[in-house]
């Protein structure tokens, strides 16, 4: 039992949050949100040099062998800054699957180019009608003499628009109809027959809409060997809701240093906001749930690799924990800078919106406090 | 990072449980099952405490020298945890906890021989003189007065929310003995022996049916000047030393744990209806058991920097707040848990041996009481408003 950083933890932090701290400012961040790309090809560059994209791979695809806590640490310095690098979806959710079900070739042609910056890829498997059901998936995928045929909508992909390849989730059917396994496709984003529509995302980066209408992919599009690919995907998203969990600690912490300096500069009343207990005692509230949400983030990221119920239980608690407190600390944060919370004028409504965008990710605090509690009963 | 334990916190994991099979008794589980006030009554508590001692593990927190196991922070993890899963008796903390401490640190050569090994052995039995009717949170008003008179001093005053002072032979107590520039000055640290003439206890009844607290009055009370802990006038600094072992100490999530787990079984069993199948419940007993894990990781991320010997700072003044916060929301939970239930009140103590059938069936009988006593949890040891100061002050520097 340890929870203390090792040396190299530390290290990997401190050069992160150096980082963050000398490359996103104010100014950079409202580049960003009105860039086309949403994030800047010359940070990604530099996040392969410090071997950052590379982390969590197997070291024998080029990767580092990292795990979610290194992850967690990396996450939260994103946090800090409003990071809107397409880490998530490329390394976090496309890598890992592929790494997870990808046959040895399909390893070795995405995994190192990954690691070196030159492919960046997408998950595409939300669905309108699905909600938050990671089981429910209309899309299809039908074999056919070179391979198969996709067709359906997917929604709220993450930085799809810059993906160079989209992994798509698709209910697999053969001649004798659905099989009833889902199956995760590799797809090329300028294959003809995909449509996507990309937006702005709520709190920064971008995210996108596909349509796929009988877009064809060669039979070795197909991740791994045909085997049900659900328990990967609840696998890949509960790992990644950890990673944006550490995120939302991140963004939680900077909200409550900047807030806290404001009530000790704000004077009102002929004395500093912080004097009065009432804004005190909000305070003392909201570093008590940062200091949870930061529990639960590592909690959840040292579990990833538990068997699967009490893996999804521990990412479920905490996807519902930090998103409550998310909310409460992002909601009070612009509560005591007052009108000036409200602006664009202030940060603090980026940061906040982040959090809105986080809580509402892969399902908010209530559908996953109803997981837990449906993977939580005994009989 | 590893959340679990290595091959020798593993046996001694073993060793626990091994001790716990052998020492506790069914009727010790049962009762402390069934009391829905904070300790067990002493019959129960006295019996725990002797086969710890037996066993060497009469006091975890304290030095080697003076009978402590020498546990490491992993190992006094561990044994907490086991403790709480089995159920074994609340020990009152006076004794080993609190006064214990102040002794070892601040006694003199002759007070740690006379009363530390009697703490362990569970010959003396200890209640706390702080409180006062006219100081709650704002303690060192206090106003009970030592006036010396040769070797003596003779106490006048009277001491408010003693617990198990009809059951302790000893009291340490706060008391004025001088008059400073502050209100903490000219307090002093007295050990007295609650059979000493001009002493009086008078019970207090709380909301859920408990005699658990008293007042205690002080009558010209001769207690000797030998009977002072350090130096007079001093007391406040120990006093605020074993205030930070009464919050800090905190190894709670594996009793809430299994507070939660006793109130999940219920809501599975068909006493309540199955409880658990109205949604409602069932995601919130995921709220709190999610609270609780976040609580657990707290504790766990101090006990890993006090393992290193580093200092885990003030997130440890967060412990005692979600504790008590979390407590409150089990025992809520629970009344809601037993529906119609709720509304029967067992007014014979201890529930353990009632001398009729009760109206409820008996694993229902704690969850009203431990709800309304609890409402003392956020109160006492410092209010949830006296925490949200300190940890405003200590963690946030305002």
């Amino acid at each position: 039992m340890d929870l203390n950083l090792s040396d190299e933890q530390k290290l990997l932090r401190d050069s992160a949050e150096r980082f963050v701290a000398g490359s996103y400012d104010a100014a950079h961040r409202r580049r960003m949100a009105n860039d086309p790309l949403g994030f800047s090809p010359a940070v990604w560059k530099q996040f392969a040099e410090l071997g950052w994209l590379a982390l969590p791979l197997p070291e024998e695809f080029d990767g580092l062998g990292g795990g979610a806590v290194e992850i967690g640490i990396l996450m939260e310095a994103f946090g800090r800054g409003l990071v809107s690098e397409p880490y998530v979806a490329t390394v976090v959710l496309g890598a890992a699957l592929i790494a997870r079900c990808g046959t040895h070739e399909q390893k070795q042609s995405s995994l190192p180019k990954v690691a070196d910056g030159s492919l960046k890829l997408a998950f595409a498997h939300s669905e309108r009608a699905a909600r938050f059901d990671l089981a429910m998936v209309a899309t299809s995928a039908t074999k056919t003499a070179q391979g198969w045929r996709l067709s359906g909508s997917k929604i709220a992909v993450l930085d799809g628009h810059a993906a160079d390849e989209i992994i798509v989730s698709a209910l697999m059917h053969d001649h004798h109809g659905p099989s009833g396994r889902i199956g995760l496709f590799v797809m090329p984003a300028t294959v003809p027959g995909v449509a996507i529509s990309d937006y702005a995302r709520l709190g920064g980066g971008r995210a996108c809409n596909i349509e796929l209408s009988d877009a064809h992919l060669p039979e070795d599009a197909l991740l791994g060997d045909g085997h049900d690919a659900l328990p990967a995907i609840e696998w890949a998203v509960d790992r990644a809701m950890a990673a944006l969990g550490a995120e939302a600690v991140g963004i939680m912490q900077t909200l409550l240093d900047t807030t806290l300096d404001y009530t000790k500069i704000r004077k009102q009343f002929g004395r500093p906001l912080s004097a009065n207990q009432v804004i005190r005692h909000r305070l003392a509230d909201m570093a008590m749930q940062v200091d949870e949400a930061r529990s639960m983030a590592l909690r959840a990221a040292l579990k990833v690799d538990a068997a699967p119920t009490e893996r999804a239980r521990a990412a479920s608690g905490a996807k519902a924990k930090i998103g409550r407190c998310a909310r409460f600390v992002g909601e009070q944060s612009i509560q005591l800078h007052g009108g000036m919370g409200v602006t664009e004028e202030l940060e603090v409504g980026a940061y906040f919106k982040r959090l809105v965008a986080f809580d509402t990710l892969f399902g908010g605090s209530a559908h996953h406090y109803a997981r837990h509690a449906e993977l939580g009963r005994r009989a | 990072m590893d959340l679990s334990f290595n091959a020798e916190e593993r046996a001694f994991q073993d060793e626990v449980r091994g001790f716990i099979a052998s020492n506790l008794t069914e009727e010790m589980k049962r009762a402390t099952a069934l009391t829905p006030s904070v300790f067990s009554d002493p019959d129960i508590g006295v019996a725990w405490q002797r086969a710890l001692h037996r066993q060497g593990w009469g006091a975890p927190g304290w030095p080697v020298e003076y009978g402590g196991p020498a546990w490491t922070p992993a190992q006094r993890w561990i044994f907490e945890t086991e403790c709480a899963r089995a159920g074994v008796p609340n020990v009152n903390v006076m004794g080993v906890k609190m006064v214990g401490p102040v002794i070892i640190g601040f006694g003199s050569p002759e007070q740690k021989n006379f009363y530390l090994p009697r703490i362990l052995s569970g010959e003396d039995y200890w209640c706390q003189g702080y409180s006062e009717p006219g100081s709650g949170s704002d303690l060192s008003s206090l106003k009970t007065r030592a006036v010396r008179d040769g070797d003596d001093y003779i106490i006048n005053g009277t001491k408010i929310w003693t617990t198990h002072a009809h059951h302790a032979n000893r009291m340490f107590a706060l008391v004025r003995t001088g008059d400073g520039p502050r209100q903490q000055d000219g307090i002093s640290f007295i050990l007295i022996d609650m059979k000493t003439p001009g002493i009086t206890t008078r019970p207090i009844l709380t909301i859920g049916g408990d005699h658990e607290v008293n007042q205690v009055f002080f009558d010209d009370v001769r207690v000797p000047v030998a009977n002072r802990v350090g130096e007079e006038g001093k007391g406040w600094t120990y006093g605020k030393y074993l205030l930070e072992f009464e919050r800090g100490s905190g190894i709670a999530s594996a009793k809430l744990r299994e507070g939660l787990r006793a109130l999940a079984d219920l809501a599975e069993s068909d006493l309540t209806g199955r409880a658990i199948d109205s949604p409602d419940i069932a995601t919130r007993i995921s709220e709190v058991e999610v609270d609780i894990d976040a609580l657990e990781m707290t504790e766990l991320r101090v006990l890993s920097a006090l393992q290193t010997g580093q200092n885990p700072g003030a997130v440890s003044s967060i412990l005692k707040l979600r504790n008590s916060e979390i407590r409150q929301a089990v025992t809520r939970l629970g009344v809601d848990v037993i529906g119609h239930d709720a509304l029967a009140v067992e007014p014979m103590r201890p529930l353990y041996r009632l001398n009729h059938e009760p109206a409820i069936p008996e694993e229902m009988l704690t969850m009203v009481p431990e709800y309304l006593n609890g409402r003392a949890y956020t109160i006492f040891g410092g209010t949830s408003e006296i925490q949200r100061d300190i940890i405003a002050k200590m963690m946030l520097g305002i």
